[in-house]
Formats: C-alpha cells, sequence, structure tokens
C-alpha cells in the first residue's frame, strides 16, 4: 500500500483527476459492495465526470465505471496521483 | 452422483422450486449482471426453458435443459449479483443454491472485458465448492477492444477449468459442454488455488476448524464457514440453520468458546 500522509476525499475529485485509494471509511452493506465492485486500498480510481450539482460522480474503477452518492464518496480516503 | 440420492431430491423441491430428473446433472449459472449469462443460458439450453420465481422470494428463477452425449442437464439460472456475500436478496437466492442446494456444477460467467472485476465472484464461489468451471465470455467484444485473455494462464492461477466464449455467436459452447460433463461426471477435478488470509485471521480460523466440522459434518466447506462467522454474517448464520436444520445458538455458542 502506498503510505502518504496527505489524502483527500474521492468527492473532491475533480473529473479527469486519478487517485489511488488509501483508505474506506464505511461500514456494512455499502463497505461491501465498494469492495465488491474491485475498490480496495491500493486500486487506481479516475474521476471521470461529475453530475451537474456534484451528486452523484461517476468514477473508472477496474475498467467499469460507477457512480457514487457525494456522501459516501467523501468517506472514501484516497492519494491524488497525477502528482507524478 | 449425488443429485440422485432421494433426500436431496425433497431438499432441492422444497427449498429451490427444482424437481432434476433421475440421473440429470444440476448446473448453476452464476455471474455479474451484463455479462451476457442469459446469452449463454439461452444457447446452451434454447427453447427448453422453464420460467418462474424462487420459492417465496419475487426473484425470477430460469430452468432449462440440454443434453451432451446422451447425459442430461438442468441448467440452473441464479441472478446476476457481484458478490455471494453482501445481502441483496438476489444473492441470497445464489449463495444459498450454490451452498446448500450442492449443484454437480457451478458455471460461472466473466466477462472478458473487465475480468478484475468479475474475478472477485469466481473467487468466492470458489471459496465454497471445489465442483466450478469458469466461462470467460464477451469475447468477440474483447477482440474488438484488443484485449487478449490468457486462458490456460488463468486456468493454473485459479485452479479450475476455464473456457472463453462468446455466447452470441456460439463460439466455445460445445467445449463448454464438454467441461461441464467432464467436471459433472468427476472425470476432471478442479482444484481451486486456496486464498490465503492475514495472520490473524487465518489462526483464528484454525481455532474455528474442529467446532465448526463437528457441526456441520462435511455439508459445506468448514474454511468457509469459518470465514462468515469471523465475518460476523447473521444472516447466514440463521440461514445455515434452517437448510442443516441445525440451532443457530449453538453454532454461534459454540463459536464463541
Amino acid at each position: 500500500m502506498i503510505q502518504s500522509a496527505d489524502t483527500r476525499a474521492l468527492s473532491t475529485l475533480n473529473a479527469g483527476e486519478s487517485c489511488w485509494v488509501a483508505a474506506i471509511e464505511l461500514n456494512g452493506l455499502l463497505r461491501r459492495r465498494i469492495l465488491d465492485m474491485g475498490m480496495v486500498p491500493g486500486t487506481a480510481v479516475e474521476c471521470v465526470r461529475r453530475s451537474p450539482a456534484g451528486d452523484p460522480i461517476a468514477f473508472k474503477v477496474r475498467d467499469s465505471i460507477i457512480a457514487l452518492r457525494h456522501d459516501d464518496a467523501s468517506n472514501i480516503k484516497v492519494h491524488i496521483a497525477n502528482k507524478f | 452422483m449425488n443429485s440422485t440420492s432421494e433426500s436431496h431430491q425433497q431438499m432441492l423441491s422444497r427449498h429451490f422450486g427444482i424437481t432434476p430428473a433421475a440421473n440429470q446433472f444440476v448446473v448453476a449459472l452464476a455471474g455479474n449482471p451484463n455479462v451476457g449469462k442469459s446469452t449463454v443460458f439461452n444457447a446452451l439450453t434454447g427453447l427448453r426453458q422453464h420460467t418462474g420465481n424462487w420459492p417465496g422470494k419475487t426473484v425470477d428463477n430460469a430452468q432449462g435443459t440440454f443434453t451432451y452425449q446422451d447425459q442430461s442437464f438442468l441448467l440452473v439460472d441464479l441472478p446476476g449479483t457481484y458478490s455471494i456475500l453482501a445481502h441483496s436478496v438476489e444473492e441470497q437466492v445464489a449463495r444459498d443454491f450454490i451452498c446448500f442446494g450442492r449443484p454437480d456444477v457451478t458455471l460461472v460467467v466473466l466477462d472478458a472485458t473487465c475480468l478484475e472485476r468479475n474475478l472477485n465472484l469466481a473467487l468466492q464461489v470458489m471459496e465454497i465448492t471445489p465442483n466450478i468451471v469458469v466461462c470467460v465470455n464477451l469475447m468477440d467484444e474483447a477482440r474488438k477492444k484488443n484485449i487478449q485473455v490468457d486462458i490456460k494462464a488463468l486456468e493454473q492461477e485459479l485452479g479450475v477449468p476455464v473456457v472463453a466464449t462468446a455466447a452470441r455467436s456460439h463460439e466455445g459452447l460445445e467445449e463448454l459442454q464438454a467441461v461441464l460433463y467432464q467436471v459433472a461426471k468427476r472425470n476432471l477435478q478442479p482444484r481451486p488455488k486456496r486464498l490465503v488470509y492475514s495472520p490473524e485471521v487465518e489462526a483464528a480460523v484454525e481455532q474455528l476448524l474442529p467446532k465448526i466440522n463437528r457441526l456441520i459434518d462435511h455439508k459445506l466447506d468448514p474454511r468457509w464457514v469459518a470465514l462468515r462467522l469471523l465475518d460476523g454474517d447473521q444472516n447466514f448464520i440463521d440461514t445455515i440453520s434452517v437448510h442443516l436444520e441445525l440451532n443457530p445458538l449453538q453454532i454461534t455458542k459454540e463459536a464463541a468458546v
């Protein structure tokens, strides 16, 4: 896993930005579902587009696109990838 | 073959609304949504289909038959799911059938264009049963996107038979039937690679195994049951007790000791 102090919420990404998942701070069924979609710590995620009101947000994960509610995405912490 | 025993027949009929003929092999068909599972189902069974609901659930149930080398197969289409661990009704139906319906073979259909995400389900099924065949479908789509799938390597990594298909154009279906036949007849015995968890989890599983073995008497994979108990999966504990006629309190207590 990538270790770094500066994590951001997944919900703060703009369209076109990429990141690595740092931690999934969700519980229960939603956590299970997120993991089942292949979003685990270390997974590369790209923000594909944001809806006009910023909720929901579409992300590309392992070659498929999923939409997350803003509230749920804000509980997923990521490292921004495009600094490299 | 286990599907011929009378009590197993009764159980299939009572819990799952499925009545296979004598000597008919039961094949469960699992897969993520939109992987062409229904296309595989239709291509294999043609018009020999019957649709309805799972007993007591508002979830569609489709069954169909096909014959290969004079051997009849009953193909049971499970709901499309990403997982069999979360608890939507669809996922429960799929899990319960694979787990307690004990089909002769479970066929897991994967989408060749997004294998990574699809493999999650295959790995989950591999933890429940060794009688599994993996079908990498939508190979035509993958070719269009310049995605190549190394079937042999996948087979080695998983330890189970893998067949590439494009069900839409009937590509690979003959081979799929042949492999299903071999696994159902137990001429071909898949050896699914076991997932190893963190040392803490493995230690806890080791501790639980003897007690679980005593309780479930080889009716389920004990390692898998141990993992679900560690998950705190109360829904599964309740379901186990219904299907294996155990006392749920007893399971929880034994596991807690």
